[in-house]
Order: C-alpha cells, then sequence, then structure tokens
C-alpha cells in the first residue's frame, strides 16, 4: 500500500492516468447520477434500479456491435428503447407507488432491478460482454494510456448533459417537470397533467441511463449484475451533491470515477468497488450529522 | 399498518403453514440409486448465475459422455447392461445452495454415485457432504490444491490441480532468463488473482514456485468478484514493469484483462492467463491477444486417445458435431466426459453397484482417455496427467510447454498489441 | 373454547410437529432447519422494520458477522486461525466431541453478543439516517462488509474456512442442526412474543408512528433504536454461527454476507406475512420458504426473474401482507376456512 503511494509520488505522471480514466468514467457516473436525482427530486421515487437501466442500454450497444453495426450508432436507438421501456415501467409499476411511502418505492424498484438482471442474464449469458469501438489506443507523456474512444465517450456525456440541460430550460415538457418538482399541487391547478410529467420524468432518466450504458459498454466491460454497483454509484453522487444541484452532481460523479481509481490503485483492485461502498456510507453519515442539526427545517 | 390479529386468524395461519408444510414433505418420492436398468448419478451444477457458462459447459461433458457410453452397450455390471443418467440441480452458483443440493441428492433423491459441480468454491462446499455420507464422488471441475488436503476419501478429481496452472510460465520465465543471461532471480513478477478459492489457490501455487527460483513478487492485487476494470492494477504494472504478468479470475479475469492489456498497450513480455479458451478472448478480442499464454487442462491438439472417444481430436469433432456454438471446445467440458469415463469404468472392474467397493475400485483407477491418463493419488487428484501451456500464435493456440509435449517454440519478448 | 386454551393447543401442536417431523422426514430435516431460519430472519426484521419502521436492507450483516465469529472462536480454540484458513489449507483437522461442541457451544455464544457488539457500533453511524437513507446506508454497510471480509487473509479471505467437521454419524448431526435451529428460532418468537406486550414495545410502535412526538414524549430514541437493532443481531448472530456450521464451508460474499438473497428473503418474508404482526412474518417465511422449495429447481434459471416479480406484486399489491390482506378483504371467508382447517379436530380432540 506503501508502495503504491510511492510510485505516485515518484512518478507523478501514473497521477495523471488515473485522473483522466476516472474523469472519463465519473462523467458516465454523472450522467446516470442525473437521471437518478431528476426522478428523485421530481417524483421522490428512490430508483434502485438505475444500474440495470444503465447495463440495458449497454447490452443494446453490445448486441449492435454483434450485428456488425458501431456500437456508437446504439446511442440514439438506446435513448429512444430506453425512453419506451421507461415508460412502460412507469405505467406497469412506478405509477402505483408513486403515492406510497417511500420504503416501497425502494423495495418495488429492487424488485424490478432484479428482474431485469435476471432476464438479461437469461438472454445473454452470464460472461461479461463489450462492445469494441475499433478507434485508437495511443500513449502520450510517455507513460500515460489513453483510449480515443474514452475521450470520445467525455466529450458524448458533456453535450447529453447539455442537452438535457437546455431541455429542462427551454421545452415546455421541461418547464412542467420543474413546477411539478416544486410544487406537484400547485402544478396540478396550473392545468399541468402531473402523471403525464411523472410518466415523462421517469422515462427520460432511462433514455439518460441508457445513453451512459452505451457508452459504459465501450469503456469498460459489462455483465448481468453489475447493475448495482452502478445504483450505489448513483445514489452515492446524488446524496453527495442533493437533489436539483447539477453542478454538484458533475462533481461528485468526476469524483467518485477519481476516487474509485485512487482506491484501487493504492489499496489494490479489490477496493474500487468497496470504495464506492465506503463513499456511500461516508456521505450518509455526514448527512446525518446535518440532519441532526437541521432536523426541523429537513423534516 | 400493524393489524390485529384475531384467533381465527391465527388458527388460519396456522392452517396454512400445515398445508403448505405437507406440501413440501410429499413433493418429492425419494428415487433409488438405481431404477430397472439405469444407473443413476447425481450432480448439483451452475446453470444459473455467475459460472452458468462453465456450468453449462460441464455439462455438456456429462450428457456427451454418457450418450456416448449408452450408446456403446452402455455399463455391464454383474452380466447385466445398464445405462446411465444424471439428475442435475441448478445450484445457482452459490456454495450454500450446493451444500443444500447435495444433502438433497443424496438424501431425498437416493444417489449413490455423484458428478461434481463447477468451481472450487463449489466443490469445497459440497465435498464435505458426499464424504459424511460416504457417497463417492468424481469431479472435473475443482482444481483447488486445498481440497485434496483434507483427507477425503470419497473425492476424486480427474482435473490437475491449481498450483499446476501457472507453474510453467514460470519456470518458462526462468528459463527465459536463463537464455538471456540473466538469474532467474532477476525476474519479476506482478500478479492480479480473483478473491475466489480458485484463483486464491492459484495464486498460492505462484508464490511457491516465485520462491523456489527466488523471483521478486512486485504486485500482488486482489481482482474483485464482479471485475469490470483492472485498469488501476495495469497502471501498476506500466509503472513497476514485471518481467511476468500472471492473471487468473475465472472468464470475465481473462476477457477484462485481454481487453484492457491492449487498450493501455501494456509491454510486460510474458502475460499468462488462466481461462482464455472459456473467455473467448481470441474470437473477441483477435490479434491484440497474440503471445499471451494460457495453461489449459487439455488440448485437442494432444496425442492422447482412449476407447470411447478415440483421440482427443475425435473427442473435439464429436462435440463440436453434438453441440452448436463451440468455436473451441473447452476443457470444461472434455473433462466432464472423463468423469463419466472414470464411473463407467470403475462400475465394471467393481463388477457390483455397491457403492464402497465401486468407491475402491475408483480409487484403483488406472486407464488412458482422449483427455489423458487417469490415475488418483491417495489424496484423490489426478496425477497421470500434465498441465500444458498454449500461447496464442496468430490467432491459434500452440502448446508451447512443457518441451515434451511443445508442438512451437515460445514467442518472446510478447509483441505489444497495437504496435 | 376460550383464547387462553386454544393459544396452548396451537403453541404445542405447533411444538409437536416440529419435534416430530425431523424424525419422520430425515431426508428433509436440512430444508426444515432453513425454515426456522427463515423464520428467525424475518421476525427479526420485522422487529426493526415492522414494529420500529426502520426498513434495513442491510440485517445480514450481522448473519455473517455471527458466522465469521463463531469460525474464528471455534477454530482459534484449538489452531493458529491464520495458519488453518491458508491457501493450502494446510492443517487436516480432526475435532473430536469434547472439541466440538465445546468449540460449537462457546462459537454460538460468541457470535451472539459479538453481532450484538456490532450492531451498537454500527447503530451509532446509520440509525441516526431516516426512511429510505437508512434502507440505502444499511445496503451500502452490507454490501461493503462482505467485500471487506473478503480482503482479509486471517480469515482465509475470498477462499473461506472449511468448517470443523461434526465427528459423529451424518443424521445425528442433521438433527442435531436442526434441533439448534429450532430452539434458535423459537426463543427469538417467544422473545419478541414477550417483548411486544411490554412498554419497550410500545415505544417501538411510537417510533414507526412519530419519531419526533416520541422524542417529545420522553422516549429517548436513539436508545430504544440501538437496543432493539442490538437484539435483532443477537439472534441473527446466533442464526449465523449454526447456519456456517451447518453448510460446512464459508466464505464471504455467496454464504456470510448473501445481500441480495437471504437479505432480501427477509425483507420479502416479513412483507408478504404481514409486517408489524407477530405472526406475519412467520407466516411469510413458512410460505415463502415452502414456495421456493417446492417450484425453485423445476424453473430452471427463471425462478430469479419470478422471485423479482413476487418482491414487485407484493409491495405493489399487497403491502399489507397475504394474511392482512386476506383479512381485510374477506373476513367473514377467512373466518369460515378456518373453521374447516384441521385446527378444529385438535380443538375437538382436546
Amino acid at each position: 500500500m506503501l508502495f503504491n503511494l510511492q510510485i505516485l509520488i515518484d512518478a507523478p505522471i501514473f497521477n495523471v492516468q488515473l485522473l483522466l480514466n476516472g474523469v472519463t468514467v465519473g462523467a458516465i457516473f454523472a450522467l446516470a447520477a442525473y437521471g437518478l436525482a431528476l426522478v428523485w427530486g421530481v417524483m421522490n421515487v428512490k430508483n434502485l434500479c438505475q444500474g440495470e437501466f444503465v447495463i440495458m442500454g449497454g447490452y443494446i450497444a453490445y448486441y449492435m456491435y454483434t450485428k456488425g453495426i458501431h456500437p456508437m450508432f446504439a446511442l440514439p436507438v438506446a435513448i429512444v428503447l430506453m425512453f419506451m421501456f421507461g415508460w412502460f415501467v412507469y405505467r406497469l409499476v412506478i405509477s402505483k407507488v408513486i403515492d406510497r411511502d417511500l420504503f416501497t418505492s425502494l423495495l418495488a424498484t429492487f424488485g424490478l432491478a432484479i428482474v431485469l438482471q435476471q432476464a438479461l442474464n437469461l438472454i445473454f449469458g452470464p460472461e461479461v460482454v463489450t462492445a469494441e469501438s475499433g478507434m485508437a489506443n495511443r500513449i502520450i507523456l510517455g507513460d500515460v494510456a489513453v483510449q480515443d474512444i474514452r475521450v470520445l465517450s467525455l466529450v458524448v456525456a458533456c453535450l447529453l448533459a447539455v442537452a438535457v440541460v437546455v431541455f429542462m430550460k427551454n421545452s415546455r415538457m421541461g418547464q412542467a417537470i420543474r413546477a411539478t418538482a416544486q410544487d406537484a399541487r400547485a402544478a396540478k391547478v396550473m392545468g399541468i397533467d402531473t402523471d403525464q410529467v411523472y410518466a415523462f420524468t421517469y422515462s427520460l432518466n432511462a433514455a439518460i441511463c441508457g445513453a451512459a450504458g452505451v457508452l459504459i459498454s465501450m469503456i469498460w466491460v459489462i455483465q448481468p449484475f453489475y447493475g448495482i454497483t452502478h445504483s450505489i454509484r448513483a445514489f452515492v453522487i446524488v446524496v453527495a451533491a442533493g437533489l436539483g444541484n447539477l453542478p454538484g452532481v458533475i462533481v461528485a460523479g468526476l469524483g467518485l470515477g477519481v476516487a474509485e481509481q485512487y482506491g484501487g490503485f493504492v489499496l489494490g483492485t479489490d477496493f474500487q468497488q468497496v470504495t464506492v461502498t465506503g463513499l456511500l456510507v461516508v456521505v450518509l453519515v455526514i448527512l446525518q450529522i446535518l440532519m441532526a442539526r437541521h432536523r426541523q427545517v429537513v423534516e | 399498518m400493524a393489524i390485529d390479529f384475531s384467533k381465527h386468524t391465527r388458527r388460519g395461519a396456522l392452517a396454512v403453514m400445515g398445508v403448505a408444510a405437507a406440501a413440501l414433505l410429499t413433493g418429492h418420492a425419494a428415487q433409488a440409486k438405481v431404477e430397472g436398468d439405469t444407473i443413476i448419478l447425481g450432480s448439483a451444477i451452475s446453470l444459473t448465475g455467475k459460472y452458468s457458462t462453465n456450468g453449462i459447459h460441464a455439462q455438456n461433458g456429462y450428457e456427451l459422455a454418457v450418450k456416448r457410453i449408452n450408446e456403446m452397450g452402455g455399463v455391464k455390471v454383474d452380466g447385466k447392461s445398464y445405462k446411465l443418467k444424471v439428475v442435475y440441480y441448478d445450484d445457482e452458483s452459490t456454495p450454500a445452495r450446493g451444500a443444500q443440493l447435495a444433502e438433497r441428492l443424496i438424501k431425498q433423491d437416493g444417489v449413490q454415485y455423484m458428478l461434481g459441480p463447477y468451481s472450487s468454491g463449489l466443490t469445497k462446499a459440497i465435498a464435505p457432504i458426499s464424504e459424511k455420507y460416504k457417497i463417492p464422488m468424481v469431479e472435473a471441475e475443482g482444481a483447488s490444491r486445498s481440497l485434496f488436503t483434507q483427507g477425503y476419501k470419497y473425492l476424486f478429481a480427474v482435473l490437475s490441480t491449481s498450483e499446476q496452472y501457472l507453474a510453467s510460465a514460470i519456470t518458462l520465465a526462468a528459463e527465459i532468463a536463463e537464455k538471456n543471461g540473466k538469474k532467474p532471480s532477476d525476474v519479476r513478477i506482478a500478479m492480479a488473482f480473483e478473491n475466489d478459492p480458485f484463483s486464491q489457490d492459484v495464486r498460492a501455487g505462484v508464490m511457491d514456485d516465485a520462491k523456489k527460483y527466488n523471483m521478486q513478487i512486485v504486485i500482488d492485487d486482489k481482482l474483485p468478484r464482479d471485475l469490470s476494470d483492472m485498469s488501476t492494477t495495469l497502471t501498476k504494472v506500466r509503472a513497476v514493469k514485471p518481467d511476468v504478468l500472471v492473471v487468473s479470475g475465472h472468464s470475465k479475469g481473462a476477457a477484462t484483462a485481454a481487453r484492457q492489456l491492449a487498450e493501455m498497450k501494456i509491454d510486460t513480455p510474458i502475460v499468462a492467463i488462466t481461462h482464455c479458451e472459456a473467455a473467448k478472448i481470441i474470437s473477441k478480442f483477435g490479434a491484440t491477444t497474440n503471445d499471451i499464454l494460457c495453461p489449459t487442462q487439455w488440448a485437442e491438439t494432444l496425442s492422447y486417445s482412449g476407447k470411447y472417444f478415440g483421440s482427443a481430436a475425435d473427442y473435439d469433432k464429436l462435440f463440436k458435431a453434438t453441440y452448436e456454438g463451440y468455436k473451441n471446445v473447452p476443457y470444461q467440458a472434455a473433462q466432464a466426459s472423463a468423469a463419466v469415463l472414470v464411473w463407467k469404468d470403475a462400475f465394471e472392474r467393481a463388477n457390483s453397484l455397491d457403492k464402497d467397493k465401486v468407491r475402491d475400485a475408483i480409487a484403483a483407477t488406472d486407464m488412458m482417455t482422449f483427455y489423458g491418463g487417469i490415475k488418483f493419488a491417495p489424496e484423490g487428484n489426478n496425477i497421470a496427467k500434465p498441465m500444458v501451456l498454449r500461447q496464442i500464435q496468430n490467432e491459434t493456440l500452440n502448446v508451447v510447454a512443457p518441451s515434451k509435449y511443445a508442438s512451437h517454440p515460445v514467442n518472446w519478448p510478447r509483441q505489444v498489441p497495437g504496435s | 373454547m376460550n383464547t387462553t386454551s386454544s393459544k396452548i393447543i396451537l403453541y404445542v401442536g405447533i411444538l409437536a410437529v416440529s419435534i416430530v417431523a425431523p424424525y419422520l422426514f430425515p431426508a428433509y430435516a436440512l430444508q426444515l432447519a432453513i425454515l426456522w431460519i427463515m423464520i428467525l430472519f424475518a421476525l427479526t426484521w420485522d422487529a426493526m422494520g415492522g414494529q420500529m419502521g426502520y426498513n434495513s436492507l442491510g440485517n445480514i450483516v450481522f448473519f455473517g458477522v455471527g458466522m465469521y465469529i463463531s469460525a474464528v472462536a471455534q477454530i482459534g480454540l484449538y489452531f493458529d486461525v491464520g495458519e488453518y484458513t491458508s491457501a493450502y489449507g494446510a492443517i487436516k483437522v480432526d475435532f473430536d466431541y469434547g472439541q466440538y461442541f465445546t468449540g460449537l457451544t462457546l462459537g454460538v455464544i460468541a457470535a451472539a453478543f459479538g453481532a450484538m457488539v456490532v450492531a451498537v457500533a454500527f447503530g451509532r453511524i446509520v440509525l441516526g439516517l431516516r426512511g429510505p437513507y437508512f434502507a440505502i446506508g444499511t445496503l451500502g454497510v452490507a454490501l461493503s462488509a462482505g467485500e471487506l471480509l473478503g480482503a482479509w487473509e486471517w480469515v482465509g479471505a475470498g477462499s473461506g474456512i472449511s468448517m470443523p467437521v461434526y465427528p459423529g454419524d451424518p443424521d445425528d448431526r442433521s438433527l442435531l442442526f436442526y434441533f439448534m435451529c429450532f430452539a434458535a428460532a423459537a426463543a427469538t418468537f417467544f422473545f419478541y412474543r414477550w417483548l411486544y406486550t411490554t412498554r419497550f414495545g410500545l415505544a417501538l410502535n411510537a417510533i414507526r408512528d412519530d419519531e419526533e412526538k416520541a422524542e417529545a414524549m420522553g422516549i429517548h430514541t436513539v436508545r430504544y433504536k440501538i437496543v432493539n437493532w442490538a437484539m435483532s443481531a443477537f439472534f441473527l448472530g446466533i442464526s449465523g454461527a449454526i447456519y456456517g456450521n451447518m453448510i460446512g464451508f464459508i466464505e464471504p460474499l455467496e454464504v456470510a454476507f448473501p445481500t441480495v438473497t437471504f437479505g432480501i428473503f427477509m425483507v420479502l418474508m416479513a412483507l408478504m406475512g404481514g409486517k408489524g404482526t407477530l405472526w406475519g412474518p412467520v407466516v411469510g417465511a413458512t410460505l415463502f420458504h415452502i414456495i421456493k422449495e417446492v417450484t425453485w429447481t423445476h424453473l430452471l434459471g427463471w425462478q430469479w426473474v419470478a422471485l423479482g416479480m413476487l418482491v414487485i406484486i407484493i409491495v405493489v399489491y399487497f403491502p399489507q401482507g397475504i394474511m392482512g390482506w386476506a383479512h381485510d378483504k374477506w373476513p367473514d371467508f377467512f373466518g369460515i376456512e378456518v373453521e374447516e382447517a384441521p385446527a378444529e379436530d385438535i380443538e375437538e380432540a382436546a
């Protein structure tokens, strides 16, 4: 462990490698987390199948890749398909639990997560898969490996984030979503069909996750059961950033990506995911202290 | 929320429980070990969950051998000819479930002859149970050395044990060092092993070999079971520049390593990865996998042959003709078939269906098969068959070590992907 | 027929069936033993989730902690744990009766109290969280715990530990573990049955119904929450110790901390039966376990999809549990059915 730290001090160039890898995956984490923040903020649904939506997006890219289509073209397909899937899930399950206590939505989406991961397992099998972009890999600064696909996916993630923000600011539906988030009853009185807004929000989230999944399948490997870590990541980011705080989500997402890389480097690769769950606990403890301090305000 | 349970409800509860319990207890009629002219073997195998790909390879191997034996006249015991049949349960790739199902096979289904599950972890969970009931188990997929230090009397394994997986790779590194005028003790090893019973035992084997040559271990990382990224380990590899990199993590370890080695252009001269074939890394990643070393239990190019499947190449052909979608026959399937052959041979030599007599016959096994020689040490592991080391050369697997079996010279140093 | 005597008949009936069952159906002893463990799971979860309103997704931690504490205690009494768990399992071990039972007894006791200590420590960290934050936090703790134990070489890391082997006949062993599981579940049941009649039980309900008001009424909520969690942990620790010995091979992720199987089953069983009731978890666990054992192996891979759907259906359509739902929907029908049930015969016989 100390030896590993020593490497980073003696050869600072490897910090660049970890930061680069961390930021490129962190941007994708942030994307999925933004979807969660949306659903959580607008509908007060804690979506525990967030990670499964991501993995589904990844498998859409993988499927197209096996059919000889470049996985980047899977992006619009995944967005559309996942949007439709989100709508379906909303009508079937989420709309029934939306008014109920918070644990209900948590458990219902957890059940959904189990169904989705097992269904993916039955369809695609349990082996890890990857959608090869076929793009160049290069070495810069002597020792830093850069994959063009990571750079491209970082750009795509940024563009998607911008597109969502513009949509939320300027479109009718975006305004309706924001109005509903602020005060659902008032929005209803003003003639907004909140049920429609909820359905749209949930579907939008699924679409965002699907896009994140397409990107992750090109830079990491995916497997039907990898969703849960992505869900936990989204929760860590949202809880740390707070709801409705887009800059916070981005910073927390990139931070988490980098933290994982450093955790994996210094403590060993098996600690990469423990870093995520560990950070979750830490973030919640901090939150608890804040909550205790401001209990009256929060409740 | 709280519901006031009346007396009626409480009695209703009892009634529901009673009916349900009765359903559980009458659900299964106990089967016999031999039904008519059929000998029943039992196996808990991973048909779902994280080991299911390899579990299904193993099941296909079992089934192919059963089919072949039955077609060729079955098993002759005491003048009577029996057919073989295997009862399977899905252990969901978890040891706790495997242990429960082994108990269920033995006690509820009356199975007296067991075939092993997939993976060392599952075998570790099931072996104490078959041992407890004195039910012989011939297993083909649990290689952990620790399975054979417990003094089990009813556990037999047709495959080579875990410490042999990467032994030839380390020997090879020592030889290459000497050829280049360096000492074997100059060799620096980087290790990345999954945190599961099998891979950790492989690691222990590498540690012993490294000690033998006085080599230095510079990286010793564990990989998580749900591995999706090992770039941090590889970044360390780039930083410390070892001479050898060894990776073991079932199929996902092999796939992740093969991919990220290419992505990060890692230039370690010797890279050895277990489970290359099962992970299909050649068809997935093509030429970037060239010169990776892959230890294997069995190869279709080896010159073994036996009565039931002919040569290794014949087995390969038959397997591909029987099951669709296989480009290479994974050794997991071949060794499963070999385990069924051991049963057949032992029944006939014991000339009895008594499990203890058959157990003694298994212990005395000394046979040649398409899979190689099979002869068990007193601890139960097969000592008549070596592991071989193959190298991916021009996207095909060629045997390069040990020298007795080698068909091609080894390529060194490894060609860096994409250069 | 008054309530008290019918209650006694009920308990005596269950007791009799439970004692006779493993002798009548020895082949099913393990499955029945696991049924008791499931009942214990559902009861301890319900004490937190149902009675106190703290829906934990991480109670499985205490099961795993108990399992490991007992393993270390049992082995550590006679051997060096690090050597015993070293990669090749270098020591070949034969425990005699004395060593085995001393180890097992001490192991179970150590597991129970060790798990309590861990609960108090974790309680300080997570019990201040409310609602979904608590659920996610406990999930995080459970996932981290398995990974951390998996990194600890001294207890065998990912290679796990082969538990000491019972020295006697395998059928005696099944009976031993059956009765240990039965005793643990029965003790848990009667403990909670008593607890829910006390002031402590009422305080738990008060916390569930409105924690702020409960605090305002002078209930020291933090203390109640931690004590309640520690009691759940006590029983879960025992169950972990027994289960580890019964299975014979333990390892961190699949056996000791099965967060997405047992960890979710306990929630599901309590919800299925009806949370916040004493009998609900018992009925839920029994039904769940039996349905699972009968159908599971025949679903060929679809069992997990079915499980997920079961979670959704229960949560969405039967939030009060099968018993509560049936009771609300057709009280008359339910009453009539009860009259026709075998319970009637027992009553008449008495």
